[in-house]
């Protein structure tokens, strides 16, 4: 057992954990952050999807370990201040972008990351990013366009509700 | 103007406000004191003879509890099958033992064979690599029609062949379905794949058993999409435990598609070692895991043939299909090939003379059961493909064809023994013609010629049975369980409302769709009444959610107990206010006299009924109803779907330029969520068409067993779809009018892809006529270059 010192939604934690221990477990069963969901086993899923100093990782494919001292940010820490949820999420119920919920703090979290590198995305620059995001509900059409709608664009013309 | 709320409003969804923020309950995130991890030892071979498990060196490991193998479940029920099907010639199916862990013999890739119990799953992992296994090899059955054959190798060696039956529906005379064909003015036949799927709902199957020893009580958490009908099956048929002892939850549920109706072995494990080791088991599957012990969809080898009059009109059908059940019978394997497939050969034409043959076959693969339309997808794909090539061949427009063909008057028998009680096929199509806007192909065709790539259009039509379903039919039918659902609607003091149902909501949307219902029906806010799904403690005995039964048949049922509710408020009332009970109206939540200024609210009669004070003798107190609804009939959603596809002529590479569905569902409740489904089937669908594939080789090696090597629709495969299910003809039968809306996407789209690439080649001079699914560049560039 090797200690573990992170950052996580802002508050310092700590644990003992196995070198093998990856970051998806150590939020869940450690931290019990059971935001983070874990959908795959190669990290094609995109539901662990969490923020490492800023940037998403897909928390299954990193060690805890290397997680280390790091600043993670995970769905459980997103909503605003006052508990209401953050222009993302609020997208997301607002154009019924999540079905099952499985994939969506994944989603949201990619969409964050998304958002921040590039505040106006095309139809077509918000599916290319989110390959590393699947989504077995949806198919997909509100989850793209909620992102639209979050970066502030106008999406009332795409079909359906 | 849309309503802002009830029935027929887009309300939004109360469940997501957890999903998004993290503070969903999903059951891996369910953690009980004390509980140990389960790692199953999972066959990689195909088949093949046990001739010894030696576990000595994996006990001795660190954590180690205790590990199982199918010794300890001798005396144990196997896994059963729920739909007993009787084959043509009257006898019952072939019926082989499904053992929870493997004895004698492995028959698939993922069969567990043992079970290791540990202080951690790492432990679990590590101790299962340490037991020595001696399996003798044997050939794999993997060809349906080699598996067919006399001498075959057989996957259980007690059944006298690898048929499990060979059935039979419409016409029985060969002689006269022979007539027809040798009388039509044009026979037109098609050889075709289903492909065999994987549902893959993003969540995983987890299962945590727990047993109170100081009660006798067990509970079992588990992702199920109907938690009541796993209690039965396991306590009355594999574990023989006394229901009242037993509690069933399957809280949030990550998606389901068909994959988790199913009674698995894993489940009824978790239960039996949660007392064998006197501590709660958990079991979390792996996705490799999900991909070798879910069970999997479609797979079916079919020959379709069509025959037609000189006037094109169709004057009969016959199909052979050989049906891939796997290595053992999954919980409603048996119906999907028979029930829920040949029932549906008739599409949305008057075909007079129909006949079905199915020879389902075990072979050494997993299971194969309901996946999102179940059987309802390979009619659908086989009869619309058939017709396209039909009118390719006649060379007529292809939706002349179809609505020339369309039953047009109902109710309507069909020769496959269903009542189609109302449908306006026309005018559905009507309504996609206009929303895809079909006019306008030619000039796109144009466009996309001009930028050096083929153009093409499938457009089709589908109809399902749904909101299974009656149960006296489906009990001669073979059904070993009634299909009604149930619903509790308990009024508290203070007017809020509880409402305790049989469906399971795992991405429908129920706890918001629901209370619409309940709420329009009384006139208040929808935030008044919650919605209780998932345990087995709480809730009714109801049968579940599939099949787009929840609001047809549950939804029914909390109509009736919701009636009950206000029959005996209004009793209530009629006391309060002094008046004849046949005098008292219900509007926007106010008991009033008719014709008079007197009311009384809602919550003041609900109050009543708790505080019975001022209060009529002889009307019980407490204001609690339930019902059950077991439906007359089928639904029968129905729709056209229309797809544009551009091919890349270079590379075979096929692109979904646009996709439009025109559905009829009957009433909608709520229209959001509708759309959500519609949109949800057609990207499944989407796939099966252009990407999944579940492949297994000729050693029944799974080839396709993680995200990496199966191709999951991801979202720049797919475009914006275009919905329209302003076309509404309601259910004659239930008392919402409703139809089930969630498998049609799945249903209707994956034809219209394939229909629509095959367009595209033949406009661009290549005479093709069939490629099987999933329709990947290669197989087009071969089809194009053959």
């Amino acid at each position: 057992m090797t200690k573990v010192s992170m950052t996580v939604n802002g508050k310092t934690v700590s644990g003992d954990v196995e070198g093998r221990t990856l970051l998806s477990g150590f939020l869940r069963d450690h931290l019990n952050l059971t935001g983070t969901h874990v959908g795959c086993d190669t990290a094609q899923c995109g539901a662990c999807v969490v923020h490492v100093n800023g940037e998403a990782v897909k928390s299954c494919n990193m060690l805890a370990l290397e997680a280390d001292g790091a600043d993670v940010g995970t769905i459980e820490g997103q909503a605003n201040a006052d508990g209401s949820l953050n222009v993302i999420q609020q997208a997301f119920q607002d154009h019924h972008g999540l079905q099952c919920g499985f994939c969506t703090p994944g989603m949201v979290m990619s969409a964050a990351a998304l958002l921040k590198e590039n505040p106006r995305p095309t139809e077509a620059e918000v599916r290319k990013y989110l390959e590393g995001n699947l989504c077995r509900c949806t198919g997909y059409h509100n989850i793209v366009k909620a992102i639209m709608a979050a970066s502030g664009q106008d999406v009332s013309s795409i079909a359906a509700e | 103007m849309p309503k802002d709320s009830g029935i027929g409003a887009s309300s939004k969804r109360r469940e997501d406000v957890r999903f998004l923020t993290g503070a969903g309950n999903y059951t891996d995130d369910i953690n009980v004191h004390g509980q140990a991890y389960v790692h199953f030892l999972r066959s990689d071979i195909a088949h093949g003879r046990i001739k010894s498990i030696d576990t000595s060196a994996a006990e001795g490991m660190p954590g180690v509890v205790k590990v199982f193998t199918g010794k300890d479940f001798e005396g144990v029920g196997g896994m059963p099958c729920g739909w007993e099907v009787t084959d043509k010639h009257g006898a019952p199916m072939q019926e082989p033992p499904h053992p929870i862990l493997a004895q004698g013999k492995v028959r698939h890739v993922g069969d567990p064979i043992a079970a290791v119990v540990a202080d951690s799953l790492e432990q679990a992992r590590d101790a299962a690599e340490v037991i020595d296994l001696d399996i003798e090899e044997l050939p794999a059955v993997m060809n349906m029609k080699a598996a067919a054959q006399d001498g075959s190798t057989l996957v259980h060696d007690d059944l006298k062949n690898n048929i499990c039956y060979d059935w039979q529906l419409g016409e029985t005379d060969d002689a006269k379905v022979d007539e027809v064909f040798a009388n039509a003015a044009h026979v037109t036949t098609l050889d075709l794949v289903n492909n065999r799927l994987v549902a893959n709902p993003m969540e995983p199957r987890v299962a945590v058993g727990e047993y109170k020893r100081g009660t006798d009580e067990y509970t079992l958490f588990t992702t199920s999409q109907n938690p009541h009908v796993i209690r039965l099956l396991m306590c009355a048929f594999v574990l023989g435990l006394p229901e009242h002892k037993v509690c069933v939850v399957a809280p949030d549920v990550g998606g389901g598609f068909g994959t988790k109706i199913f009674h698995y072995a894993e489940e009824a494990f978790c239960t039996f070692a949660a007392k064998a080791c006197n501590r709660p088991v958990k079991w979390t599957s792996s996705r490799s895991e999900a991909f070798m012990s879910d069970a999997h969809g479609r797979d079916h080898v079919s020959k379709i043939e069509l025959a037609l009059d000189a006037d094109n009109n169709f004057i009969g059908l016959r199909t052979n299909t050989y049906a891939n059940l796997g290595a053992y019978l999954s919980t409603f394997s048996s119906s999907v090939p028979t029930w829920l497939h040949g029932t549906l050969m008739a599409g949305n034409y008057k075909t007079p003379v129909i006949q079905v043959n199915v020879k389902a076959m075990f072979t050494n693969t997993v299971p194969v059961d309901a996946y999102r339309g179940a059987g309802r997808p390979e009619a659908t794909y086989q009869l619309e493909r058939v017709v396209d090539k039909a009118a390719r061949e006649l060379g007529v427009d292809p939706i002349a064809l179809r609505r020339q063909n369309f039953v047009t008057q109902f109710p309507y028998d069909t020769p496959v023994a269903l009542t189609y009680d109302t449908g306006d096929y026309n005018g559905t199509m009507d309504k996609l013609e206009a929303a895809a806007d079909l006019a306008g192909f030619a000039a796109r065709r144009a466009q996309s010629e001009a930028n050096g790539k083929l153009r093409g259009l499938g457009v089709n039509c589908y109809i399902e049975a749904c909101g299974i379903a009656p149960s006296n039919i489906v009990g001669m039918l073979g059904a070993r369980a009634g299909l009604y659902d149930a619903a509790t609607v308990r009024v508290n003091a203070t007017g809020s409302i509880s409402v305790m149902v049989g469906a399971h909501s795992h991405g429908q949307g129920h706890e918001t769709a629901f209370p619409q219902v309940v709420a329009d029906m009384i006139g208040i806010d929808e935030s008044m009444v919650e919605i209780v799904h998932g345990d087995t403690s709480k809730i009714p005995f109801g049968m579940g959610t599939y099949g787009s039964r929840s609001l047809a048949v549950c939804g029914s049922a909390m109509v009736k107990a919701t009636e009950k509710v206000i029959e005996k408020a209004k009793r209530i009332a009629a006391h309060l206010l002094e008046a004849s009970e046949a005098d008292i109206e219900l509007k926007d939540g106010q008991f009033s006299v008719a014709g008079t200024d007197k009311s009384v609210a809602w919550g003041d009669v609900t109050l009543t009924a708790y505080v019975p004070h001022n209060y009529p003798l002889e009307v019980e107190p407490g204001l609690e109803e339930t019902a059950f609804y077991d439906p007359a009939n089928f639904t029968f959603p129905a729709g056209a779907y229309a797809c544009e596809v551009e091919v890349d002529p270079e590379t075979g590479q096929v692109t979904i330029e646009a996709f439009t569905a025109a559905d009829d569902f009957g009433n909608i409740v709520n229209p959001m969520i509708v759309d959500g489904q519609v949109h949800g089937g057609i990207g499944q669908g989407i796939g099966q068409a252009l990407l999944e594939n579940c492949a297994y080789d000729e050693n029944g090696q799974l080839l396709s067993a993680s995200f990496m090597d199966y191709a999951m629709p991801r979202a720049d495969d797919v475009p914006f779809y275009g919905v329209d299910h302003s076309s509404q003809t309601p259910c004659t039968h239930n008392p919402l009018g409703v139809k089930g809306c969630g498998e049609a996407g799945a249903i209707g789209s994956p034809p219209a892809v394939v229909n629509a690439v095959l367009d595209a080649l033949n406009s661009g001079g290549k005479a093709v006529d069939h490629i099987d699914m999933p329709v990947s560049p290669s197989r087009v560039w071969a089809a194009m270059n053959s």
